[in-house]
């Protein structure tokens, strides 16, 4: 006998379900978004408080925070369902993984990406950010943060059965993150000369669309590796 | 039982190698499992009875073989065969931060049910009364009662079992084992292992398959 | 008792066909390194501009150009063992990896040496450089996922996931590196060699840029090897081979 429920209903059981488990797991949630706001309050102390050095330098300042503070949660993404069997049911399930990989990587996004970018204006007023490059700056969170969380998910999927995955997923995926980091924080430069970033957004979103695509082919076969 | 749902194979296995850290579990290893068959692999520990399960199930890859559901190699049709398909392994896929019931109800709606009453199925594993309590804070047993609900709820003709019967006691143990022969009777197939010894399940309904602990 | 010996005889056959060739390899890639280096660092006219400094181009160009072209093999390799689980291929492009990363740092050791005298700098972000650079990191990844499996069936599958995104991402890596060097630096720096190049100092580069890849070739043979026998010890060929050296 044959039964089944809609890909969208698939997609949104497990999306709920890591909301709910998040929620009252509260800690997973703060904790990137402490590290982030650490991170960047350690750049003024490092490099000295001149506002004009500080504008100079803060959209770098910001997205290699967020680079690390993604890096950091992403850890995390599918560690306690392979710790507790969960990860297998999804594997074995009738869904297509494709669909299951993407309601988690989604509901990862909304729990870290999400805050990130939430916090980053503040941010962006003690780093002195030109005032012209806020719109830029969200907008380049907005976009890139997703791409970030794709493709870092790969490497959390490669690594997700070593005991002694955390350095290693490091050296796995911050060279992925490169292209983002380049064209993110020349947007956030252009905006604060005031001369268009249109072009630079829409490669970022290039790669969102790249990514959402490919990614999950290469997260659930990652995965199927990582629990044989 | 008809002979003709008896006589009909829904799993084979070809030739299967497996292989872990240089040293050969079994190679060879083929066999048929039928509908109405009570199968369970026995030998000691290391011998590789998981990971035969697992390779059954799909979860790992073989070396060399394959193995086939309804003719065709599990990994080519992998949505038919997992919608035939209830794996439990020994990690129960039960989160401790959600309370017995979602619990229930998320294992069974990833597995595309619908409509169900998880009081109800709850209730038939002695969990009437626990339905709101957190699965971190439940027994061990209780916490594999969870995982084992959704046999209670299943239209998969393959179980596959790795060790059902671990925490659970001696009452429970007989439910489930009426279970397995329900589920036989019907059409479906178990394969499980087990280091306990089935009370109701007699050698004469049993199959085995065992496998041997080499050293090469 | 062996059975999945005969279905599997590929790793047997596999080895002795990598030990056929390695001699031709080796022989092919001396010849060529020899002849492309002497000439190139003994007879080429010298740089006009830059005096003898630049003869380092030959070694820099082919190590540059075999570091990307060791990583299409790999990323090959790696495919071509994920999708059609052809084990001989997991295991080729586990040998590649290290020799790919070592050729790698050779360009950028070389890069930095040349950017001395020519630059003023051992350093520069040159698009050239960053990418290279980043090349390594995406080795050096590869290398390290393998070591961390303890199964290496599943460390090959593992690393060639990971091998095959990075080579969804190298164009895309190459091209926001070279966008934003051209941002950051507009053209201070350009190393204009091939265009302007004599034949007397082009066709020593060619010829050597070959003879690395001959070398590159017989490395990875002689490794290939060595992987073929250690993921196959518990065979019967292997043991009858291990006997046979001993005995000699």
């Amino acid at each position: 006998m044959k039964r089944g429920i809609s890909y969208t209903k698939a997609f949104t059981t497990l999306l709920q379900r890591d909301l709910r488990i998040a929620i009252r797991h509260r800690g997973d949630i703060f904790n990137p978004l402490l590290f982030f706001i650490l991170v960047v309050t350690l750049f003024p102390l490092g490099i000295g408080p001149e506002p004009q050095v500080l504008t100079r330098v803060a959209p770098g300042i910001i997205w290699v925070a967020a680079l690390l503070a993604s890096m950091l949660s992403l850890e995390r993404l599918f560690k306690a369902d392979y710790n507790d069997g969960s990860l297998e049911q999804m594997l074995l399930s009738p869904q297509p993984l494709v669909i299951l990989v993407l309601a988690k990587v989604f509901a990862h996004w909304i729990l870290t990406g999400v805050p990130l970018i939430l916090v980053a204006p503040l941010l962006a007023v003690l780093l002195h950010l030109d005032s012209n490059s806020y719109v830029a700056l969200m907008a380049t969170l907005a976009l890139g943060t997703p791409v970030l969380s794709l493709l870092g998910a790969i490497g959390v999927a490669l690594t997700v059965g070593l005991r002694k995955g955390g350095v290693l997923l490091s050296l796995l995926i911050l060279p992925l993150y490169i292209p983002v980091l380049i064209f993110a924080t020349s947007a956030i430069d252009s905006a604060s000369i005031n001369l268009p970033y249109s072009g630079q957004l829409a490669i970022i979103g290039a790669m969102l669309i790249g990514s959402l695509i490919m990614a999950p082919f290469a997260i659930g076969a990652s995965l199927r590796v990582s629990t044989n | 039982m008809t002979k003709s749902t008896q006589s009909k194979t829904l799993l084979s296995a070809n030739e299967l190698t497996c292989i872990r850290e240089e040293r050969i579990l079994f190679d060879g290893l083929s066999f048929n499992i039928n509908a109405g068959d009570i199968v369970q692999i026995e030998g000691p520990n290391g011998a590789g009875k998981t990971s035969l399960l697992r390779i059954i199930a799909g979860l790992s890859r073989p070396y060399a073989g394959e193995v086939k559901y309804a003719g065709e190699d599990i990994t080519r049709c992998r949505d038919e065969f997992n919608h035939d398909l209830l794996y439990l392994g020994h990690l129960a896929g039960v989160k401790s931060e959600l309370t017995a019931e979602e619990n229930l109800n998320f294992n069974l709606r990833i597995s595309g049910y619908d409509n169900f009453d998880t009081t109800a199925l709850l209730a038939k594993v002695n969990l009437a009364g626990f339905e709101e309590a957190l699965a971190g804070h439940l027994s061990a047993g209780q916490h594999r009662r969870t995982a084992l609900a959704r046999l209670q709820h299943s239209n998969c003709k393959i179980w596959i079992l790795d060790e059902p019967f671990t925490a659970i006691d001696k009452k429970g143990v007989e439910a489930l084992e009426q279970l397995f022969i329900l589920h036989a009777k019907s059409g479906g197939c178990v394969i499980l292992t087990t280091h306990q010894d089935m009370s109701i399940i007699s050698d004469d309904i049993l199959r085995k398959i065992t496998l041997d602990y080499r050293f090469v | 008792m062996w059975k999945w010996l005969n279905s599997y005889a590929d790793p047997e056959r596999s080895y002795k066909l990598a030990g056929t060739l390695l001699p031709w390899f080796v022989c092919l890639a001396i010849a060529l390194i020899g002849v492309g280096t002497t000439w190139g660092l003994l007879f080429a006219p010298m740089d006009y501009q830059q005096g003898d400094s630049f003869r380092i181009i030959y070694i820099h160009v082919p190590a540059a150009s075999m570091s990307m072209a060791a990583y299409m093999g790999m990323a090959t390799a790696s495919f071509i063992g994920i999708v059609w689980q052809i084990k001989a291929a997991d295991w080729a492009a586990a040998s590649i990896a290290p020799i790919g990363a070592v050729i790698t740092f050779i360009a950028l050791f070389t890069g930095a040496a040349w950017g001395k005298p020519m630059w003023g700098t051992w350093w520069v972000w040159d698009a050239r450089l960053t990418s290279e650079l980043v090349l390594l990191f995406l080795y050096l990844g590869v290398i390290a996922l393998y070591a961390s499996f303890e199964d290496k069936v599943l460390a090959a599958r593992a690393a060639g996931i990971l091998a095959i995104v990075g080579v969804v991402n190298i164009p895309i890596i190459k091209y926001s590196v070279d966008w934003w060097s051209s941002l950051h630096q507009p053209a201070t720096i350009k190393i204009t060699e091939k265009s302007t190049m004599t034949g007397d100092m082009l066709y020593p580069l060619i010829i050597n840029i070959f003879g690395f890849g001959m070398m590159i070739g017989a490395i990875t043979l002689v490794r290939f090897r060595a992987e073929v026998l250690a993921r196959n010890g518990m065979r019967p060929w292997v043991r009858a081979l291990a006997t046979q050296e001993v005995s000699k």
